[in-house]
């Protein structure tokens, strides 16, 4: 087994040079380009290919940072609190709505191997599920949720969100699940039927394990697509506090502060950062070859 | 691999296209802890040293002794007008077997031999109860062939190794102990056992995509042996070995057949390992894959002699003769039967 996988500190090292080279590239991208960059736009035959390199389209990344520090408004808390803590807001929703997508996409994935039936009847109609526009899906979600409560406790907005998150995030994980619990060779389950194991052994013991390769890059897709369901749910629902609304918030003042609306990019992007960690820590926790290699 | 090309119901689709009811028994599985038990208390004794013994009624009276079952009456495995078609009443219909009597003792050892396509791993599929047959019955110690898979009362091995490739090798050999409710220190000493028997030891951390395919297969091996089964059916399990290490093993699974008076089903494609390994070789024929003749081998104790006997050779002769259809004008020379092959029969 290579020693020097991504598990070693050797690899851990490579990676986080590799990390460090890629934030390095993209800020020099940024900044050669506003040097060389036509103000206006490069143009050509009439039709804008690169954007304007100005100050008003592309701060310098320095005065983005900057930004964080000062205030929000005159005398208010910095940029970068209010930022966090938007996201905190906002990762409730991604992490609830990214739950329970991976509860939904396990049943539906485990429904659809164990059924052949309900294969051919619920994937049409998962497919179908990632057509409709989550713009003209939101308020609807909202709107229903309103009629809910849990216990005593009325729903909540973020909850509409947490549910936008799922409906987006629940897709990879059944569909790429359910390929990995159709994995085994036939030889194997051939294997598990000689040794009298039932369906939920078989599942346990053969298709859970084979599917573990396919389940990882469709949790990476999955906390992308809540990320990005949670804020777009947050934008088409007007839901207040998160990191959504402040994109808006500072987009509205883009043109005499136009570093402002970089920093809630940048929280969202954060908020995409912490989800990947979660996956690739769960990961690194699920994999037994890797934990055997470092032992 | 003859089933493989008969089973495909359809080529289009046949990735998705599963038997829907190869895993559906939620209740399988549960009267599994008695005979795991045996298992365990079933130790394996001192080897016998060199001399393999072989003839069935002293092995049945091994087996009786050595494990404290009582022999249950009746055949190991019984077949009966067996007959399967796979895609009846559909333009590409294949009649994989017909018309097929079988019978194996307790403790005796069939070998299935035939061209491609004669259905004999079809046939051990049969047994096994991994497909079901469309006319006669299959019955496996008494029970029916459903039954005696549910209670576990067989061992398997494929021509593919079909090992769990995020399992290290002793992982893999604890496998079916696991799935019998064995305790772990009971299913690491039996693996640890099973893999000094096959070579492998050494290699018990190793994941299988480390090993070679002859490795893998004696890792299959070892799995398939470390339930003590009552009955072992093997598919061609030596194919993929090289030769050192197939009659190894011929003779380390001779040795294990003899201590715990197992019962065997064995396919292959060799002549010499057919007459080496059986009491009974069974010669098939193909299209429709029915049973030619039963050549009855009378070799005594294998030793290292054995594979140069004259009697050995004369086994060989038999089955090539039965498998060709007519009689070999002399026996045959190593030279001689290329020629002879490659004359119509």
């Amino acid at each position: 087994m290579p020693t020097s996988g991504r598990g070693g500190w050797r690899g851990r090292g490579r990676v986080a040079a590799g990390t460090l080279g890629a934030t390095l590239l993209g800020v020099l991208l940024w900044e050669g380009y506003k040097a060389v960059g036509d103000p206006d736009g490069t143009m050509l035959f009439g039709v804008r290919l690169l954007p304007r390199a100005d100050d008003a389209a592309m701060p310098h990344v320095a005065e983005i940072l900057g930004r964080f520090a000062d205030p929000e408004l005159a005398g208010g808390e910095p940029v970068g609190m209010v930022v966090l803590r938007a996201a905190a807001f906002t990762l409730r929703g991604v992490a609830v709505g990214f739950a329970v997508a991976v509860l939904v996409g396990a049943l539906l994935a485990v429904l659809m191997q164990r059924f052949r039936v309900a294969e051919r009847g619920l994937l049409p109609y998962v497919v179908l599920s990632q057509t409709v526009p989550l713009i003209a899906l939101a308020p609807v979600i909202a709107g229903w949720g309103g009629q809910f409560s849990i216990g005593s406790r009325p729903w909540q907005p973020w909850m509409s969100v947490a549910v936008i998150a799922t409906y987006l995030a629940f897709f990879p994980i059944a569909v790429g699940l359910l390929r990995g619990l159709q994995s085994p060779a036939p030889i194997a389950e051939e294997l598990m039927r000689s040794y009298a194991a039932g369906w939920w052994r078989t599942l346990v013991k053969l298709r859970l394990p084979a599917a573990r390769p396919y389940l990882f890059p469709a949790l990476r897709l999955a906390g992308a697509a809540a990320v990005v369901g949670a804020v777009v749910g947050e934008i088409s629902t007007g839901t207040r506090g998160g990191i959504g609304r402040l994109v808006v918030e500072y987009a509205r003042e883009a043109t005499t502060d136009p570093a402002k609306v970089y920093t809630a990019l940048l929280g969202a992007a954060l908020l995409g950062l912490v989800v990947a960690g979660a996956v690739g820590l769960a990961e690194l926790l699920l994999s037994p070859r890797r934990r055997a290699s470092t032992r | 691999m003859e089933t493989g090309a008969v089973t495909d119901p359809a080529p289009a689709g046949a990735v998705t296209d599963r038997a829907p009811d190869a895993v559906t028994d939620p209740a399988e599985g549960e009267a599994v802890v008695d005979r795991a038990a045996e298992a365990v208390i079933d130790r394996v004794m001192p080897s016998t040293g060199g001399v393999i013994p072989k003839g069935r009624a002293g092995r049945a009276a091994s087996a009786s002794t050595a494990s404290g079952r009582p022999v249950e009456p009746g055949p190991a495995v019984e077949l009966a007008g067996v007959a399967k078609v796979f895609n009846a009443g559909r333009p590409d219909e294949v009649t994989a077997l017909d018309g097929v009597d079988l019978t194996v003792g307790r403790g005796e050892f069939v070998s299935l031999i035939g061209p491609s396509g004669c259905g004999k791993s079809t046939l051990l599929r049969l047994v096994a109860d991994l497909v079901p047959p469309t006319g006669g019955t299959v019955r496996v110690a008494d029970r029916s062939a459903r039954q005696a898979r549910r209670d576990l009362a067989y061992g398997i091995a494929f021509q593919q190794a079909g090992l769990l490739d995020w399992r290290t090798v002793a992982r893999n050999v604890e496998l079916p102990l696991e799935l019998r409710g064995l305790s772990r220190r009971d299913r690491q000493g039996k693996a640890r056992e099973m893999l000094e028997l096959v070579g492998l030891a050494d290699f018990a951390g190793h994941y299988p995509d480390q090993l070679s395919g002859g490795m893998q297969q004696r890792v299959a091996i070892a799995r398939a042996l470390a339930v003590d089964p009552p009955l072992l059916l093997m598919d061609e399990p030596f194919g993929a070995l090289d030769e050192m290490t197939r009659e190894r093993l011929q003779d380390e699974l001779l040795r294990i057949c003899a201590r715990k008076g197992t019962s065997a089903l064995f396919v292959t494609h060799s002549i010499p390992e057919a007459v080496y390994l059986s009491d009974r070789v069974v010669v098939m024929s193909a299209r429709p894959g029915r049973i030619v003749e039963i050549v009855g081998v009378e070799l005594g104790e294998r030793t290292e002699a054995t594979r140069q006997s004259a009697a050995f050779f004369a086994g060989i002769t038999r089955v090539r003769e039965a498998l060709r259809g007519t009689p070999a004008r002399s026996a045959p020379p190593a030279g001689a039967d290329q020629a002879a092959a490659g004359a119509p029969a």
